[in-house]
């Protein structure tokens, strides 16, 4: 029978799958940009139906609404183009395909062979934004301390990386330029 | 009710798409876009097993992966930035040289 | 309550709001036409109906007229998408917003809001708005045009930059009531201190923070000082440059809906929401709180019409340190001392 929950999990599900498909057949990067950010949304649906509400307001705010702002920011900003066909990429999407193919299929022969696993109930286990907040500070407090520092040393490098190379003739130490 | 399988095997398809797009991409923004259709996938698969473990655990996790997905992506289009400043190309296929 | 009268209440309640909201985003451009005129030793519209009260609907009438020209060398698909993106999020965001107390209606308790109380009611806003900027962001692109497509990454940039600060702001707020939820947030402003100052938050301690909200609000919603994305002097008008007639117009829409939406949001955080003096019969008792809140959403309106009557715009460079140099900062410090005062 078809629980309102089963649909919704379908709805949300056709969604992402259709989304990631998608993005491997548009050829311009900024429609795969688009396809990825349906796929997250539909994501933050799924985690609503888990339970993990402050896990899906973060997926929203994080991926769709931060990180892939920047990679539309980038594709506006390198006018990248159509993608080019070479030999490299016939000769990956004749492999490549079939072993996705294979490859889920496996993982989905694999998953439903031995489902032991059992049902999960809508809102299973409540991720309410307390509960979390108490876990990150208390029983992972190093790990969280460590992804700061990583953080802050990503947004050093990506400063340093992107910023304009200096001035020949002035300026800080000039990196290796044609 | 929703057996867990359900989900790991929208997971595993999310993240096979991943796979095959970071094969088959010439353009290196997509291809780094399927990178992170690949830890979206896992991410998944982390609260799906959280719910079914009844351990928070995995919604924390779930938080490091965004946070590296994020510092990641800053310094990963800072160096496409970088690169495409010198070669004047995304194709990866004509990123092929150490040195210019 | 059974589960069809709720998805019953939830759609009255969903019609009852869209149309206050769209009705509100026409009349903001009225009042925004007529107290920047008067600034600026005008008029304003006075033609339609008695003091220019009918331009609303005599401007909608004249969108939907217009010949909707989509130019030959812009990318169709996001050229049409954009502008519904940008409208829809706009209009979404407004979802979780509490209006007032809960009011019973034959024995049922509904509750003045479109959803129900959700626990992560401010990150929903937050989420909500941050899509928003693919409208923008996809507009200037898709024209295919040097002009828009600078008001596109100026707009994007300036988006993402200032988010943080927005966000760092509220965190104060939230740390004061320990709650997500935008109705607990309210609960916690409830009552006076020293026998007469109302214990809204921003006479209690998140007075930093409600200007940087305010300034991150106006760089978020486009507006003067920090209208970088469609400086009409210098990007013609930015993003939309290539947009006419209803296409035009959901993007106008989506920028005054925006400002209704941000702030409601800050009347809510920093406020006091729905409190306010209540007196009289229990009728206007219970509507008193409304009213309330309506007289805040409409001080913070005039508030935009005012800076927007009075300051010159930011050039982009400067908005830039401005975001990442001043405001950041000063949102950290003022959430370090929120910090230090609750646990103290």
């Amino acid at each position: 029978m078809l629980s309102i929950h089963l649909i919704l999990f379908l709805a949300f599900g056709a969604v992402a799958a259709a989304g990631a498909i998608n993005l491997l057949v548009q050829r311009h990067p900024i429609n795969a940009a688009l396809s990825l950010i349906a796929v997250m949304a539909a994501l933050a649906g799924e985690y609503m139906l888990l339970g993990a509400e402050f896990v899906a307001a973060v997926q929203v705010i994080v991926y769709a609404g931060a990180i892939m702002v920047l990679f539309v920011f980038v594709i506006m900003l390198l006018n990248a183009g159509v993608e080019e066909q070479t030999k490299g990429s016939r000769v990956a999407i004749v492999f490549g395909v079939p072993g996705m193919l294979l490859g889920s299929l496996l993982i989905a022969w694999v998953v439903l062979k031995h489902s032991g696993t059992g049902d999960v109930a809508v809102g299973a286990l409540p991720g309410a934004p307390n509960v979390i907040g108490q876990l990150l500070f208390h029983e992972f407090l190093l790990p969280f301390e460590v992804t700061s520092i990583l953080i802050l040393i990503a947004i050093m490098g990506a400063v340093v990386l992107a910023s304009k190379p200096p001035v020949p003739g002035g300026g800080p130490a000039k990196k290796v330029q044609d | 009710m929703v057996p867990i399988s359900y989900y790991l095997v929208l997971s595993g398809i999310l993240f096979a798409c991943g796979v095959c797009g970071f094969l088959i991409k010439r353009n290196i923004i997509t291809i780094f876009m399927s990178i992170e259709l690949m830890l979206n996938g896992v991410n998944l698969s982390f609260v799906a097993f959280a719910a079914h473990w009844h351990q928070l655990a995995g919604q924390v996790f779930v938080f490091f992966v965004m946070v590296v997905a994020a510092a990641e992506a800053a310094v990963g289009l800072a160096i496409i930035i970088a690169v495409y400043r010198t070669r004047e190309t995304l194709n990866i296929d004509q990123v092929n040289l150490l040195k210019l | 309550m059974p589960i069809g009268l709720y998805i019953l209440a939830s759609v009255i309640k969903s019609a009852i709001v869209l149309l206050v909201l769209l009705t509100a985003v026409a009349y903001t451009v009225w009042l925004e036409r007529k107290v920047v005129g008067h600034m600026q030793n005008r008029w304003g519209p006075t033609r339609v109906g008695p003091f220019g009260l009918l331009q609303p609907a005599a401007d909608g009438l004249k969108f939907l007229f217009k010949e909707d020209l989509t130019p030959p060398h812009v990318y169709k698909p996001l050229f049409l998408a954009a502008p519904l993106i940008a409208v829809v999020f706009a209009l979404t965001s407004i979802a979780v917003i509490p209006f007032g107390n809960d009011i019973e209606i034959g024995g049922y308790t509904i509750p003045l809001q479109i959803t129900t109380d959700v626990n992560t009611g401010v990150l929903l806003i937050l989420g909500v708005t941050s899509i928003g900027v693919y409208g923008v962001a996809l507009a200037g692109w898709s024209s295919n045009n040097k002009y828009s497509l600078l008001g596109g990454l100026r707009a994007s940039a300036q988006m993402v930059s200032y988010e943080i600060s927005l966000g760092l702001s509220l965190v104060g707020v939230l740390i004061m009531a320990g709650s997500f939820s935008l109705r607990d947030i309210v609960h916690a402003q409830q009552g006076h201190f020293w026998g007469f100052i109302p214990n809204w938050n921003i006479f209690h301690g998140q007075i930093i923070g409600f200007f940087c909200y305010l300034m991150a609000a106006y760089a978020e919603t486009n507006r003067i000082p920090f209208d970088l994305p469609e400086a009409e002097t210098e990007l013609v008008a930015g993003y939309h440059t290539e947009y006419s007639a209803m296409k035009f117009a959901m993007f106008f829409m989506a920028e005054y809906a925006n400002m209704i939406t941000v702030g409601c949001l800050a009347t809510l955080m920093f406020l006091g929401g729905w409190n306010g003096p209540l007196f009289g019969p229990p009728v206007l008792q219970a509507i008193l709180p409304v009213f309330w809140f309506v007289a805040k959403v409409f001080c913070f309106l005039f508030l935009y019409i005012w800076v927007r009557g009075t300051l010159p715009r930011f050039r982009y460079d400067q908005l830039m340190a401005f975001g990442w140099k001043f405001l950041l900062p000063v949102a950290l410090a003022n959430l370090i001392a929120t910090a230090i005062g609750v646990a103290w």
